[in-house]
């Protein structure tokens, strides 16, 4: 049980010797990220060969650090030397690594770089840095690259994420080693409950879900309504490719814990839900483990830290529809109602769950509450933009050469996102747009790219920040297809509640359909804007009013790539199946493979000659063009027999 | 969000009428009250407001912040000045009604509505041709008056649709037929309901016509034989 702050910081000491042991510490990044590259068969090989290293040798589990292009990944820690971080880790590989780092070498093979210091983000300590005792370390670690220097971490900054990557997700000890929960000891002790308000008001910190909104404002005006209040975390998180708020729970679940906890005392609130997706078991899990191991050690339930204090926590799990990340569906979830939004002119912050007054934030917003108490609210001020303060985790995917979570200040450029820490896209194709802001954001062009990044910017572009999926796309994007791609998504994922929304989606997407296939007419283009004028102005929430955008946006900025579409009968991109074909060049040997594989049997050919496709029996999956060793096969942007078919006389 | 607190009567203007109303009233019933014409489709003065057919639409300015409202829903305060049929107002009305003629074209209310908003034809494509608009007046009053939840909505975005629970027949209807005579595009018919209840809500068994629990007085058997004479 923790109770004062000497249980605290013998918990801390514990950590600590968790974190750095006087031992070797082999530790794999098991977020889901990691998983899904094989993380667990890296752990599994780690401790069978771990066991012949003896001495105390453990393995761990970490969260992810962000580098998921990386993945899996597996840590060194010996004392004495910088941490040491491998890549692309195979199973086979472990036991040479840990052999040789038993016998004082290393491999460098697949050596990414080195730690020698991370961030001390203790309490009341200013930009101190935790540095690793270093003694007889071997020359190629001396030369190895510094992790944190790479081109893809060099300009981020881990604030949200500070722990992840860095501590066992599942270990309270360790997440107070890195000053947690001593935070929460400052506030209960020495602060009123509105001078936390003020200081996270003055910190400047906005939502991290998507809204943008005060937080500390959003908190003031909650507690200005009498009630039994609620404090709710939202991660319920559904945009396509946007994945960081399931990493910070899978990699350091007590954050949010922690910041809950800050947030409850300040609405003097005793209780809290955090309302998980169903589909991330892990992070329910370890979020779950989080709460168990708090209550534990008393710092969830009554009387904590011996104060007056009380706050309960428990999980909820989504059902599975999108539309609950809106806050009204949400609570209209929590209390057993259908996941549907109402219409709300008295905000949640004054009747929200059971009509009492409701803080709803990320689950980002609440990891960098504790972050504000332990170094201040003019330290976080400090970081970022003149209306956007501390830092944002963007998840970057798509066409991009590093794909993973970038955790940058505000004001950063999408350039210095895309090519400096994404590396650019792959392949030397070039860059067409960044999606930003989950379906119902905006596709932002390469005119645009200089953009600093934070909420008002993005919203002036026509997109918005969102919950931070950021999902880059190369010149072979159709920028028609993916509006079409994002209407449907929102068409499923709509309540259907309103008309706005409900049968405006349906048109949209019918639309769009039409242009895609080659039967779009230029008034088309304007119909698309006024009724995407028409449900940014009368849906009845959030999701409704936003669900144009990713056609207005890219109507703004590709309407070319409508016209070809709709003019020519041509996708530019060569995306749009109804509007391709596929044809053999002189390059074909005649080797028969693409015959052989047609499912539709549409190509005919003698062996060693020239092969022909049926363009009537086609059906455009590419097949063909997958399977020929001799590039023989184009795919051309013009549908031919449209293009006869639009000649003929009418 | 920071709401002037206020007790009693709210004097405001109704398209510069000066109208009052009281603390919890909706702009609608103070509209309807004064004879100020606000269409509605989703909403019943006997049932909770639903604010999901968007024609009430209305704009609103508080202080200097203009913004369009659902008015079936929007709780009036003193000062607010509300606008019923700006250039914005219209275009949203005209918008939805368009929507709503792709989806529902031989719904008469949708007809006279669109064309007194010299609607004639929808640009939209039929998608669907379905009376049920989805208002979801059947479900409240089965809920809210008949007290029998015997229909809700089913699934949800593009299809959702209007059934008893997992599209069973539900043993909670009492064929009281207020779904029916709620319905504003006649979705639900009488005739569908009294012969063999294949309706919305289906029964599993022979059907016996109860009175009515209400008024003690409707008979849908006797109600189905008027109707065949």
């Amino acid at each position: 049980m923790i109770k004062s702050l000497a249980d605290l910081e013998k918990a801390a000491s514990e950590g600590a010797r968790n974190i750095h042991p006087p031992y070797l510490k082999v530790m794999v990044g098991a977020a889901t990220c990691g998983i899904a590259s094989g993380a667990n068969e890296v752990i599994a090989a780690a401790e069978e060969s771990i066991k012949l290293i003896g001495n105390g040798a453990v393995v761990t589990r970490t969260g992810c650090i962000g580098m998921c292009y990386e993945e899996p990944l597996l840590d060194i820690l010996k004392p004495g030397w910088p941490r040491l971080t491998y890549s692309h880790v195979k199973p086979e590989q472990v036991a040479g690594i840990l052999e040789a780092v038993k016998d004082g070498k290393v491999i460098k093979e697949g050596l990414l770089g080195k730690i020698e210091e991370i961030e001390d983000i203790t309490r009341n300590t200013r930009n101190t840095r935790y540095r690793f005792p270093l003694e007889k370390v071997p020359q190629e670690v001396a030369e190895a690259e510094h992790l944190f220097k790479l081109p893809f971490t060099d300009k981020q900054q881990h604030l949200a994420m500070r722990n992840c990557g860095i501590i066992d997700p599942e270990s309270i000890e360790e997440y107070i080693a890195r000053g947690g929960y001593f935070g929460l000891y400052e506030v209960l002790t020495e602060m009123e409950p509105d001078e936390v308000i003020d200081m996270v008001d003055k910190a400047g910190l906005r939502g991290r879900g998507g809204g943008g909104f005060g937080t500390g404002r959003k908190w003031r005006y909650c507690k200005q309504t009498e009630g039994y209040r609620y404090v709710i975390c939202n991660a319920d998180e559904g945009d396509p490719g946007a994945y960081m708020d399931r990493s910070l729970l899978e990699s350091d679940p007590h954050s949010v814990i922690e910041g809950m906890l800050i947030g409850a005392y300040a609405l003097e609130s005793q209780q809290g839900y955090v309302y998980v997706r169903a589909e991330y078991p892990l992070a329910m899990q370890r979020l779950q483990k989080a709460i168990d191991d708090a209550y534990a050690h008393g710092l969830l339930g009554e009387v904590i830290f011996g104060t007056e204090f009380s706050f309960n926590l428990r999980i909820v799990k989504g059902g599975g529809a999108f539309v609950c990340g809106e806050s009204t569906a949400l609570m209209a979830s929590i209390e057993g109602k259908p996941g549907e939004p109402r219409a709300k002119y008295v905000h949640t912050v004054e009747k929200g769950l059971w009509n009492q007054p409701t803080v709803l934030n990320n689950v980002e917003t609440w990891a960098n509450v504790p972050l504000i108490i332990n170094k201040g609210a003019d330290w976080f001020a400090s970081i970022g933009t003149e209306g956007s303060k501390g830092t944002k985790i963007f998840s970057l995917v798509g066409n991009v050469e590093r794909a993973g979570l970038v955790e940058v200040p505000m004001g950063i450029t999408l350039k210095e996102i895309i090519y400096d820490i994404g590396g650019g896209i792959p392949g030397g194709k070039r860059f067409k747009a960044i999606q930003t802001g989950g379906p119902s954001g905006g596709c932002i062009p390469e005119s645009l790219l200089d953009l600093e990044v934070d909420f008002d910017t993005l919203w002036e572009a026509g997109s918005m920040m969102g919950s931070g999926g950021m999902i880059v796309m190369d010149e072979e994007t159709c920028m028609v297809d993916v509006a079409k791609f994002f209407i449907e998504f929102l068409k499923d994922e709509s309540c259907g509640k309103c008309v706005s929304c409900r049968e405006g989606l349906s048109q949209m997407h019918e639309i769009l359909r039409r242009i895609t296939e080659g039967e779009g007419q230029e008034s088309d283009l304007d119909l698309l804007e006024e009724l995407g004028k028409v449900m940014q102005d009368s849906s009845l929430c959030a999701l409704g009013s936003s669900a144009p955008n990713p056609v207005l946006s890219t109507l703004r900025f590709f309407r070319d790539e409508y016209l070809a579409h709709i003019r020519e009968k041509r996708c530019p991109a060569a995306v749009c199946t109804a509007l391709i074909h596929y044809e053999i060049n002189e390059n074909c040997t005649g080797c028969t493979l693409c015959a052989k594989n047609c499912p539709v049997h549409a190509i005919a050919g003698k062996v060693k000659k020239l092969h022909v496709i049926d363009q009537d029996k086609c059906i455009k999956c590419g097949v063909c063009q997958d399977v020929c060793k001799f590039d023989a096969v184009t795919r051309n942007t013009r549908n031919t027999r449209n293009t006869h078919s639009s000649e003929k006389p009418s | 969000m920071s709401h002037v607190e206020w007790q009693g009567q709210a004097k405001f203007t109704i398209d510069g009428k000066e109208v009052v109303g009281y603390k919890g009233e909706t702009i609608l019933e103070v509209a309807r009250r004064e004879g100020i014409n606000i269409p509605t489709l989703c909403y019943h003065e006997a049932l909770e407001p639903y604010a999901v057919c968007r024609l009430c639409l209305v704009e609103v300015t508080v202080g200097k912040r203009t913004r369009l409202v659902t008015s079936c829903i929007y709780e009036v305060a003193p000062g607010i000045e509300v606008k019923t049929s700006t250039e914005r107002v219209t275009r949203n009305r005209k918008a939805v009604l368009e929507l709503l003629l792709a989806r529902a074209p031989d719904a008469p209310v949708i007809r006279k509505l669109a064309a007194e908003y010299g609607i004639e034809k929808s640009r939209y494509p039929l998608i669907k041709n379905d009376n049920c608009i989805l208002c979801g007046l059947c479900v409240r009053a089965c809920r809210e008056i008949v007290g029998a939840d015997a229909i809700g909505f089913i699934d949800r975005g593009t299809e959702r649709r209007v059934g008893p629970p997992i599209e069973r027949q539900s043993e909670r209807c009492i064929g009281c037929g207020t779904c029916v005579y709620i319905c504003p595009t006649a979705a639900i018919s009488l005739k569908d309901v009294s012969k063999s209840m294949p309706g919305v809500h289906k029964h599993p068994y022979d059907y016996e016509a109860p009175e009515c629990s209400i008024c003690g007085e409707m008979n849908l058997e006797s109600e189905s034989k008027a109707g065949e004479r």
